[in-house]
């Protein structure tokens, strides 16, 4: 009896053994290699390119859709659906030639009408809201010249007008973008399991270098003590923003750590409509009393980059170190503005923070903690992603939050916007009459360096009128399984599936 | 007071290994929780950068965590909290639960049957995930959580409470009680409540071990005591994440779980012993 069972086991073994080597990927392109991919939350706010909001959601669907021009991973914006563009001397006409055999992801080919159809659903202004993308009021027309050639003009010459035209093109058909998810990019989408999981597929027939690895599955590990586990597990390939504890405790195992940045404004993000958050003077005093580098201590072991306004260092045409220096910490100052404004007792409120953002859970328990210094009581509240979503971004229904704010398109009004008083997105409740005139300034002007100064000025009006007290653009450090490399970091907010390969398979 | 008179007798009655063993553990650990009230180490929430996840040493015997806190304080605070809200639950669930429990095994009839079935939908639920239902309409936090395992909790005691007084109201010192003119709550306190004691007295003892568990779980789960206050649950949680390289973050707050649920658990089985 001891003996079968003994044999049985040696055969099992035998089996998995062989059955292991087998999924080891020695595969050039084929569809059988698979990685899954670790996200810290579900995509609760949508597919529809043209809609969502979440940072987190965005990076997943840049692999999905592309606009007629698309970042590289040096910022730059190269052609995309459309292999060719050409600017009128005044600025004002935009001529995108479409590229040759771009198909979507349902095998039809792309046309001028789905551009068309595409960048006005994105500049459609319904019941005096700001159309989807706010810069498409510049638009006067747009016209399909013939099936290959589209032809886009505005009322004013927009330097940054390009950017705006990685909107993603979708299908002139699709009339639910939120179920239809069909693309033109490196990976299809296949399907996805609310609060479980998101399947990707490698597109053949991509118009570009074709993805290498075959099937990408995104996994949702909501409990950021379960990364960890789950990457020495195996259960996970690759997981992006790890907190350099996570990353010492990754040491030894078959994981290479990638570091870089993550693109975004980490702030204390304040309520400007609450009490007591509706006075400046308490604001700075915040402000005052907070020290970025002592949270880039805790959270990242001393890297990441301090950052004064709402700009970070990879925009580095708008990022002014100087600002940094508006509040260096200085607990008495913050006491006696806090005395200024009646709070001489202090005061408690609460920052809600995303619980599976472990670097923001972190950072708010080191603010937590430097704000005892000045008579200040914080109380973390740690919410899902989805209810964070719901009633702080949207719904404005908190006193203070930490969060990262992302930038794509890069420019400065797609930046600035979420700031000016009736601004979508403006979930700060800022309210400027002062940063609204200069905004509005900025996006009236022609002139670049006029056009630069002025937004550099609203960047220095947030850091005056303390918006929200900035910390940090912070470090992203990434595990990826040694068996696959390819990782690409980008300048914005992204992550590029298709970059990534089985090593085995590049020696081939 | 006839009840104290009981919980004595239980003292006097026995002491055997279990009971004694059981003691000295919670009895230890409810004097750190004390003590946790007015004095630890260090403040359980001071940070200090530079002994980040530092192994246990003479100045930090449970070692630091990952923000350089000192585990030992936060342990201490973890233990206060823990117990206040195991304390809270039990006296919420025990208090109702007798309060239900008497009404229904004394008068019986319609109004036993309706209270029963009731009580047997809610039971029907495992305690700790109605107090999940609870919270999560409550919103998360230690108050919160406190009435939620409260309420979580009363259907058990409820039918334990029931079962004892369906077994002693035909009894008859009851019913020479009633014939001597005592009233119905005279009764139900002074009469019956004592003769059922040891059994209650157990299950309270079983009750602690629950609530012990099902707070640390909900804080696990990151829907209790909310951070940087310190919990065992939420310190287990953390720890987790840190085992390779800072073992102590988890072990400790995980063994004191362990020790508290053993010294209630030695002392239910003392006292049911004892009965």
């Amino acid at each position: 009896m001891k003996k079968g069972r003994l044999i049985l086991t040696v055969l099992l073994m035998t089996m998995a053994a062989a059955l292991s080597g087998c999924t080891g990927g020695k595969t050039a392109d084929t569809p059988d290699t698979r990685i899954t991919i670790g996200i810290p939350q579900d995509l609760d706010d949508g597919l529809d390119p043209h809609k969502v909001s979440a940072a987190g959601t965005k990076e997943i669907l840049f692999n999905i859709y592309e606009g007629l021009v698309k970042y590289d991973e040096t910022g730059a914006l190269i052609p995309a659906v459309a292999s060719d563009y050409k600017v009128s001397e005044d600025g004002l006409t935009y001529t995108f030639t479409l590229r040759d055999g771009v198909k979507f992801h349902d095998g039809s080919y792309v046309t001028a009408d789905d551009v068309v159809y595409s960048i006005e659903r994105c500049s459609k202004a319904e019941g005096g809201q700001d159309p989807l993308v706010p810069p498409f009021t510049n638009i006067s027309e747009i016209n399909k010249v013939d099936d290959k050639t589209v032809e886009i003009k505005l009322v004013a010459p927009d330097p940054d007008f390009l950017a705006y035209m990685t909107v993603a093109i979708i299908q002139a058909s699709n009339d639910d973008p939120e179920t239809k998810v069909i693309g033109t990019g490196p990976y299809k989408f296949i399907s996805h399991t609310p609060m479980e999981s998101v399947e990707l597929e490698a597109f053949g027939d991509y118009w570009g270098e074709k993805a290498h690895i075959g099937k990408v599955t995104l996994k949702i590990v909501s409990d950021p003590a379960a990364i960890v586990m789950d990457l020495k597990g195996g259960s996970i390939d690759m997981f992006c923003r790890l907190t350099d504890s996570q990353v010492s405790e990754l040491k030894g195992s078959n994981f290479n750590i990638e570091v870089g940045t993550m693109n975004l404004a980490q702030a204390l993000y304040l309520n400007n409509s609450v009490e007591p958050f509706n006075d400046v003077r308490v604001r700075q005093a915040i402000c005052y009393a907070i020290d970025p580098q002592e949270i880039m201590d805790y959270v990242s072991g001393g890297e990441g980059t301090e950052i004064g306004s709402a700009a970070f260092p990879s925009f580095s045409k708008y990022y002014d170190p100087a600002l940094n220096d508006n509040y260096n910490r200085d607990v008495e100052k913050a006491k006696a503005l806090l005395k200024e404004a009646g709070y001489e007792n202090g005061f408690s409120f609460s920052i809600t923070v995303p619980s599976a953002y472990t670097p923001h859970v972190k950072t708010a328990e080191v603010i937590a903690e430097e704000l005892k210094d000045v008579g200040i009581t914080a109380d973390l509240k740690l919410v899902e992603w989805d209810s964070w979503l719901s009633d702080t971004y949207t719904n404005h229904n908190y006193e203070a939050t930490v969060i990262g704010i992302d930038l794509n398109p890069v420019t400065a009004r797609n930046l600035l916007q979420r700031y000016t008083s009736d601004g979508h997105g403006n979930f700060m409740e800022f309210s400027s009459e002062k940063y609204d005139e200069v905004f509005a300034q900025a996006v009236a002007s022609t002139d670049d360096a006029e056009q630069t100064a002025l937004y550099k000025e609203c960047l220095q009006i947030l850091s005056e009128e303390a918006a929200s007290a900035y910390i940090q653009d912070l470090p992203s450090f990434v595990a990826l399984n040694n068996k696959i490399s390819g990782y690409k970091f980008y300048p914005i907010y992204a992550q590029d599936f298709a970059s990534l390969y089985y090593i085995d398979e590049a020696n081939n | 007071m006839p009840v104290i008179k009981s919980i004595k007798k239980i003292f006097q009655k026995y002491h055997g290994f279990n009971f004694n063993a059981g003691l000295i553990i919670t009895g230890v650990i409810f004097i750190i929780a004390l003590v946790g009230c007015f004095y630890t180490p260090y403040e359980p929430t001071a940070m200090n950068v530079s002994i980040r996840n530092t192994a246990p040493s003479l100045a930090h015997i449970f070692g630091c965590d990952d923000s350089g806190r000192d585990v030992f304080s936060r342990v201490m605070e973890g233990i206060r909290n823990t117990f206040f809200i195991s304390t809270m639950t039990v006296l919420i669930g025990s208090g109702f639960g007798i309060i239900l429990g008497a009404a229904a095994g004394y008068y019986g009839g319609k109004f036993d049957e309706i209270l029963m079935r009731i009580n047997d939908a809610l039971f029907a639920f495992p305690s700790v995930l109605l107090a999940l239902v609870i919270v999560s309409l409550l919103g998360p936090g230690f108050f919160n959580v406190t009435v939620a395992l409260g309420i979580a909790f009363i259907p058990s005691f409820a039918r334990i409470v029931r079962s004892g007084f369906k077994s002693q109201v035909n009894m008859d010192y009851v019913q020479s009680a009633r014939l001597m003119g005592a009233g119905d709550l005279r009764i139900i306190f002074v009469h019956i409540l004592p003769n059922i004691l040891p059994v209650l007295m157990s299950s309270v003892m079983i009750g602690f071990n629950n609530a012990v568990l099902a707070e640390a779980g909900l804080s696990y789960l990151g829907i209790g005591v909310q951070p940087p206050r310190a919990s065992l649950g939420l310190m287990l949680k953390d720890g987790q994440a840190l085992l390779a390289t800072a073992p102590w973050n988890a072990l400790f707050p995980g063994l004191v779980i362990v020790l508290m649920v053993l010294g209630f658990a030695l002392l239910s089985e003392g006292i049911s012993e004892a009965a």
